[in-house]
């Protein structure tokens, strides 16, 4: 001991309880990295999800008074037109997210989960659902295409529907 | 000089020296379990048997009083652990197989059944469970020092129902995607962690919103914004390993806990 006192290399209390607290703080901050790096593992840096935005088609390609159903599979939408406007409807019903069909013959979207029924204006008027459908932003692209944008939506019962690019006018 | 025939063909000699072998000795490490320090030494040094107890109370074998619910539950975890690990050798987590595989197992593998004996025993081991707590909580066996082992239970509810919820994904019907996007859609409402969440909004820079359909905790669970291939292997992989190997933990935890508090079944 004496030697060791001499030589400055005694262990003081003090110094082991530095010593502790700094390998405790390594490895707790490496358990921490390694918690953050698996987490972010599971979010990768490219999706396969079908993009948020698209362009489909001019104003001519849709039909009035028709729900046009080609966008739904990969987009999740339906576009209509009536006699004044273009709007775009989401396909995920406001009861619980499931994927309503449109019924042609019936003029109606129905909900095969719970049984939510919708006019083809995305208004629900039978089943769970307790609200319109939501849609989503359309407007003109440069070259004249319809863009729809399913990053901003517009709720009914916030009344949204009448606020610009919620619609288009043709 | 060899023994005589009489001698090798009398059962309890036979059997003594099978007993005195190395290779006997070297296994079992304690005599006839004839005395109560041999019985003892039977169940402690066995790693299969120490699962029990050396002595348990007399009430604890009444079924009328356990029911037997909890090793019920065991059972039903160890047959859904071997019937899983057969299907795992038919069944593809990708969405261009994972149906057809499913109808594979039940129409054109031999034994078909197994997989219909999956379903039931998840279906039965949920009932089991609940069965299970409920007798804990009729017989008071929740009561110290039993308390942390009510909350390992807890834990062990949640995890089964996990397995089932995970699993109702894979047979890839309409009834498993869109059971699952509802189910999901909860993840949505995970305060500060899903976009639809409290607290969600308050996660900004600018305008720049840090939690958002793209980033959330229903993104994390499914690999994408719904229930599509990413999402199929996830379930997969939590189901077959990640949930199990949880499951088994905490089940040792559980089991071990039962017998450091007193035995099963009692209130004290």
């Amino acid at each position: 001991m004496a030697d060791a006192k001499a030589a400055g290399t005694e262990t003081t209390r003090r110094g082991a309880l530095a010593w502790l607290l700094g390998a405790w703080g390594l490895f707790g901050g490496a358990c921490a990295v390694g918690a953050g790096a698996m987490g972010r593992f599971l979010f990768p840096n490219v999706s396969f999800d079908p993009p948020q935005t698209f362009k489909a088609g001019y104003t001519s390609d849709f039909e009035v008074g028709k729900v046009d159903e080609r966008f739904k599979a990969k987009y999740g939408v339906w576009i209509v037109r009536n006699d004044e406007e273009i709007y775009v409807l989401s396909t995920t019903c406001t009861h619980l997210g499931c994927q309503p069909n449109y019924l042609e013959a019936e003029a109606k979207i129905k909900c095969p989960c719970h049984g939510s029924g919708f006019k083809p204006t995305g208004i629900n008027f039978e089943g769970p659902a307790p609200r319109p459908l939501e849609r989503f932003r359309i407007v003109l692209a440069e070259d004249g295409q319809i863009l729809v944008d399913k990053t901003k939506k517009f709720q009914y019962e916030l009344g949204q529907w009448d606020q610009p690019e919620a619609f288009l006018k043709v | 000089m060899p023994k005589p025939l009489k001698e090798l063909l009398d059962p309890r000699q036979a059997a003594e020296s099978v007993a005195s072998t190395q290779v006997w000795k070297s296994i079992f490490r304690h005599g006839y379990p004839d005395s109560p320090r041999n019985r003892a030494l039977t169940m402690i040094s066995n790693v299969f048997l120490h699962l029990h107890p050396i002595r348990m109370k007399k009430h604890g074998l009444r079924l009328r009083y356990t029911w037997c619910m909890g090793g019920l539950t065991f059972f039903l975890f160890l047959i859904e652990t071997i019937t899983g690990l057969l299907l795992m050798f038919y069944y593809r987590p990708t969405p261009e197989y994972a149906h057809y595989d499913m109808q594979y197992l039940r129409e054109d593998v031999p034994v078909g059944i197994t997989r219909e004996i999956h379903r039931w025993a998840a279906h039965a081991m949920v009932i089991t469970v609940w069965l299970h707590m409920f007798r804990v909580f009729l017989t008071g066996s929740y009561k110290p020092p039993r308390e942390f082992n009510w909350g390992i239970g807890v834990f062990l509810l949640v995890f089964t129902l996990l397995l089932s919820f995970t699993g109702y994904l894979l047979p890839w019907d309409q009834l498993a995607i869109w059971a699952i996007t509802v189910g999901s859609n909860m993840a949505r409402a995970t305060p500060f962690l899903g976009h639809e969440g409290p607290g969600a909004s308050l996660l900004k820079i600018g305008d720049l919103n840090l939690v958002h359909a793209g980033d959330d905790a229903k993104f994390g669970l499914l690999g994408g914004r719904f229930v599509g291939a990413p999402a199929l292997l996830r379930f997969y992989v939590l189901h077959c390993v990640g949930f199990p190997l949880l499951l088994a933990t905490l089940i040792a935890v559980h089991f071990w806990r039962v017998r450091r508090d007193g035995g099963i079944s009692g209130p004290a």
